[in-house]
């Protein structure tokens, strides 16, 4: 039931409304009729317990990391430490108002300061801006400083961005954002990346390439340094997609690579919540040459101090990507989380993700799953192929995922990258213990077992959630977007 | 080993089952010159009780002022209920509802959202958040574009009343399409558009934005920009508080036909102030440009058995879909802030809304005209305005700001480094969470600090 279905005329939430009488009339009549709203809201009229049970309902029909397995490739959906959320929702932290001035926000930019200078370490990079407020901020980010970079030094035919074939989709669209042409690179069954293809694609119209690494397809990219010099050489810039940096925390920088540009999503290596999509944090950090270009504000230190650099400081600078200081309070949650972690426990997050990816990809191999690229090394997530069990049982990847569902399992990642047909892309995370990975392979075996004997049932998964499969087909060409009284009733 | 579960035993299992002999045996790809250590420069871990005791000193530190500053972030009261639902583990650690079956809790709330927060605008329909409301506003610039492409024109007219911010943030966005943002002056008695400046417009646009109430506080005429835009060829894009909508024309009621696309900030609705975020931008439109609409969207529709279930849908228009084509680069959105916005809107309903848009809007006017009666102080701008304001002062704005930091408030934001042409004024705003006491106490120290500035100016008197 929607909460608009519970609502009746003239129940008020009174708690919410003042104790005292509204002496001066409404509004409305001391402003120009012109300038007044003419339809009233039509908001539900629901009282304090109705909506508290109605949310809190509503929450029970979610998974989430806290209620349930999570092996979203790609998303690293790991714990979400109870302190981070705490911390960073301290009254003084939620009730400073973005433009309060310096010396009314040195806690606050201490902290800001303090993860700036965290990221930088961590990635090998020279400087660092936590402005961009998700993953795909940071890129749009990182591709108009390349953009920036390239024009001041008057060098305007550089008109393309290369990316491979199995980048994430706001790769391509980051760089058409910045007013670039985006050409695909194809990927070799060994899962690095053609170098052949891209020797021949770049040239002097080259501004950069985009790359994941470990790459999207659960594998790191060996050529990176081969790679890294030829962009350079050709004069283009190499930018680093940092969803999978998990991986690799602790073991190799992204600056150590040869990467100039780069994005941390926070609410996947700094284990900030994802909140149901988002907000995430997407800090973007420079090699020096692109220093003078970052988007502001940053926090710099002086003395003992903290100032803001905006466009004074920073003349150069790709602007402003919202209108204060991107998602604070995330970058509060993902400070105080790798002040938990520490210098000691950053390679840890390293090596028990692979380790955990190895083995849930070792023990499936041994199940008789076939796995995509399964002579190489897993990093934190692998890929798993059904399409073998799509041809001969006629169950496919979708069937496997929403009948995991049932199991009380969130599905991995389907059906991406687009490059590996049926493809699972599971990533188990650290913080997931053995009995957990455990389950998973057994309700795997289980459900191939239920294939084999009843399609049927496999296909028409989810059998035990709130609701059955959805009609995708019916949401889009019959688009219902907003509710209606007079529809309904 | 903070939040790993592992034990010896567990890992020397699970390494025998892979075949290796050590963890580091996993990383044997990565070429050895590559590799290297986070460095010195990470500091050593810290237990969950020291990080508390760092951060709370931290938090401490900036103190925390009577608030009477707005400009873009409004310190409204919220409802005990909303933050204590927001972060039930259920929704603050689910991902992006791609399995619908396993997120209906999600996609029914974000289809409530999208409804209520349509009907606030009085548009058709509403998407299910962008980062904030200047980003909002890029994305809202670049759909106009998209959608007016028989103007011929990639002009966006911007008054330069907008918040500055939004006006930095739509450049930087926008630019690297060809896109121009040009901006209309303000008329310096109304402080709202200049619509002689206006006439001088012949040249083709694509899109005019009009903001209300503008930076400044002040109530445009929407009714003949929005005709004026529209008799032009021109998209209307809104920039609202939607706190104010509780009062104001909704943009879906300006002009003949209604502005075209309408977003904002959605902080006010139920976030706290927060440093700046993580707030949410909202943007919605007429049904017919839905498919040109950036972000997420969420639609209602059937079951297999055909019992009503929501999911993402018209995802042909995003990023891991249509990769180079989508509408706009936005994967991740604000979920989690748009669930606390609609547990607030729900709990408010209309007539709460209607009765914090009353209070802010008296409050600010009741202060605003105690300030006019001092001698050093004036509004600066005639006409009406919302639950802001210009004051402009006889005196240095910064000093006396710092004057009033000193008594523990925070008394507005000083406007020189925006608007040089505005001398010495600053923005007040005043919201349902001032006490009379507050109000007050801001009035008697700004007395109090104007009175002895004025003293400084004069000369001294000799003693007889």
């Amino acid at each position: 039931m929607l909460i608009f279905e519970q609502s009746r005329p003239g129940r008020k939430n009174r708690a919410q409304l003042s104790s005292q009488a509204d002496s001066a009339g409404p509004v409305a009549d001391r402003l120009p009729a012109r300038l007044v709203r003419r339809r009233r809201l039509r908001w539900p009229e629901v009282s304090e317990g109705q909506v508290v049970r109605h949310y809190t309902r509503l929450s029970q029909q979610n998974f989430s990391i806290d209620t349930h397995f999570y092996p979203l490739g790609s998303c690293t959906m790991k714990h979400n430490p109870r302190a981070s959320n705490k911390l960073a929702m301290l009254p003084g932290f939620l009730a400073r108002h973005p433009l309060a001035p310096e010396p009314m926000s040195q806690g606050f930019m201490a902290c800001l300061y303090d993860l700036q200078e965290i990221l930088k370490a961590v990635t090998g990079m020279e400087a660092i801006s936590l402005t961009p407020a998700a993953g795909a901020q940071g890129e749009f980010a990182g591709m108009a400083m390349i953009k920036a970079y390239h024009e001041s030094r008057g060098d305007s035919a550089r008109t393309e961005v290369l990316a491979p074939d199995a980048a994430h989709g706001t790769n391509p669209a980051s760089a058409v954002m910045c007013g670039y042409r985006i050409r695909e690179i194809p990927t070799r069954a060994d899962g690095d990346i053609d170098f052949d293809a891209l020797q021949q694609a770049i040239g002097p119209q080259t501004a950069g390439l985009m790359l994941t690494n470990p790459s999207t397809l659960g594998v790191f990219e060996r050529d990176i340094e081969k790679i890294a010099t030829m962009v350079h050489e050709a004069g283009g810039l190499l930018y680093y997609d940092g969803a999978n940096l998990n991986a690799i925390l602790g073991k190799v920088r992204p600056g150590d690579m040869g990467f100039d540009v780069i994005h941390i999503n926070l609410h996947k290596t700094f284990s900030t919540p994802h909140g149901g999509g988002g907000p995430g944090a997407g800090p973007v950090g420079v090699a020096a040459r692109l220093a003078p270009f970052l988007p502001v504000p940053v926090v710099a230190k002086q003395g003992d101090s903290y100032a803001w650099m905006t466009e004074t400081e920073l003349p150069q600078s790709i602007g402003r990507l919202s209108a204060f200081m991107g998602n604070a309070g995330v970058l509060l949650r993902a400070y105080v989380y790798a002040r938990m972690i520490g210098r000691e426990g950053l390679e840890r997050i390293a090596d028990y993700s692979v380790l955990n990816a190895n083995y849930l990809m070792a023990r499936l191999k041994k199940e008789g799953f076939d796995i995509a690229f399964s002579d190489r090394r897993a990093t934190h997530e692998f890929i798993l192929t059904l399409k073998r069990q799509a041809k001969e049982l006629g169950v496919n990847a979708m069937d496997f995922a929403k009948r995991l569902l049932d199991y009380g399992m969130h599905a991995p990642t389907t059906y991406f990258p687009l490059l590996v047909p049926e493809c699972l892309l599971i990533e188990p995370t650290e913080t997931e213990d053995k009995q957990t990975l455990d389950r998973f392979v057994e309700a795997m075996c289980s459900i191939l077992q239920e294939a084999q004997r009843n399609p049927d049932y496999v296909k028409a998964a989810p059998h035990t959630l709130p609701v059955k499969r959805l009609d995708d087909v019916r949401a889009a060409r019959q688009p219902d977007l907003a509710w209606s009284a007079d529809r309904d009733s | 080993m903070p939040f790993i579960p592992h034990t010896d035993d567990e890992t020397a299992a699970m390494l025998e089952a892979i075949g290796v002999e050590q963890i580091e045996a996993l990383f044997d790809e990565i070429a050895p010159a590559l590799r290297s250590q986070a460095g010195e420069a990470v500091p050593p871990r810290l237990s969950e009780m020291e990080i508390s005791r760092l951060m709370h000193e931290r938090a401490g530190r900036d103190g925390i002022p009577t608030c009477f500053a707005g400009a873009g972030a409004y310190d409204h009261h919220i409802p005990a209920a909303v933050w204590e639902l927001a972060t039930r583990g259920e929704f603050y650690t689910a991902y992006t509802p791609y399995q619908a079956e396993a997120s209906q809790g999600t996609l029914q709330l974000l289809y409530e959202y999208q409804t209520m927060m349509a009907d606030l605008n009085a548009m058709e329909v509403s998407n299910a958040s962008l980062y904030d409301g200047a980003s909002a506003l890029a994305e809202a610039a670049l759909m106009a574009v998209r959608i007016n492409r028989k103007a011929g024109s990639k002009r966006i007219l911007v008054p330069r009343a907008l918040h500055p911010n939004y006006r930095k943030t739509l450049r930087s966005i926008v630019s690297h399409q060809g896109i121009l943002v040009e901006e209309i002056g303000f008329d310096h008695a109304s402080g709202t558009v200049d619509p002689a400046r206006l006439e001088q417009e012949a040249q083709d646009f694509a899109a005019l934005v009009i903001a209300q109430p503008n930076f400044f506080g002040q109530l445009e005429d929407i009714d003949q920009l929005t005709d004026w835009a529209h008799s032009r060829g021109a998209m209307v894009i809104a920039v609202v508080n939607p706190v104010s909508l509780a009062v104001l024309k909704a943009p879906g009621e300006w002009g003949a036909k209604g502005a075209d696309i309408s977003c904002g900030e959605g902080q006010p609705l139920g976030i706290p102030l927060s440093s700046g975020g993580p707030y949410y931008g909202f943007l919605c439109t007429r049904q017919q440009f839905i498919r040109q609409m950036p972000g997420r969207l969420i639609g209602r529709t059937v079951d297999a058995e055909g019992k009503p279930g929501y999911t993402l849908t018209l995802q042909a228009r995003e990023q891991h879909i249509r990769r180079s084509k989508a509408t706009s680069n936005i994967c991740t959105n604000q979920g989690l802030m748009v669930t606390a916005s609609t547990i607030y809107m729900a709990l408010m309903g209309t007539a709460g809304l209607e009765q914090v848009a009353s209070a802010c809007f008296d409050k600010t006017h009741g202060l605003v005209e105690r300030i006019e009666t001092l001698p050093a102080a004036r509004r600066l701008f005639s006409g009406d305005y919302f639950h802001e304001a210009v004051v402009c002062l006889d005196a240095p704005v910064d000093s006396v700001m710092r004057a009033m930091q000193a008594q523990n408030i925070l008394a507005g934001y000083p406007l020189a480094q925006d608007y040089p042409e505005l001398g010495n004024s600053f923005l007040v705003c005043v919201t349902e969470t001032r006490s009379a006491q507050d109000i007050e106490r801001y009035f008697a120290h700004l007395q109090r600090i104007l009175d002895k500035q004025a003293q400084i100016k004069c000369p001294i008197q000799p003693k007889m």
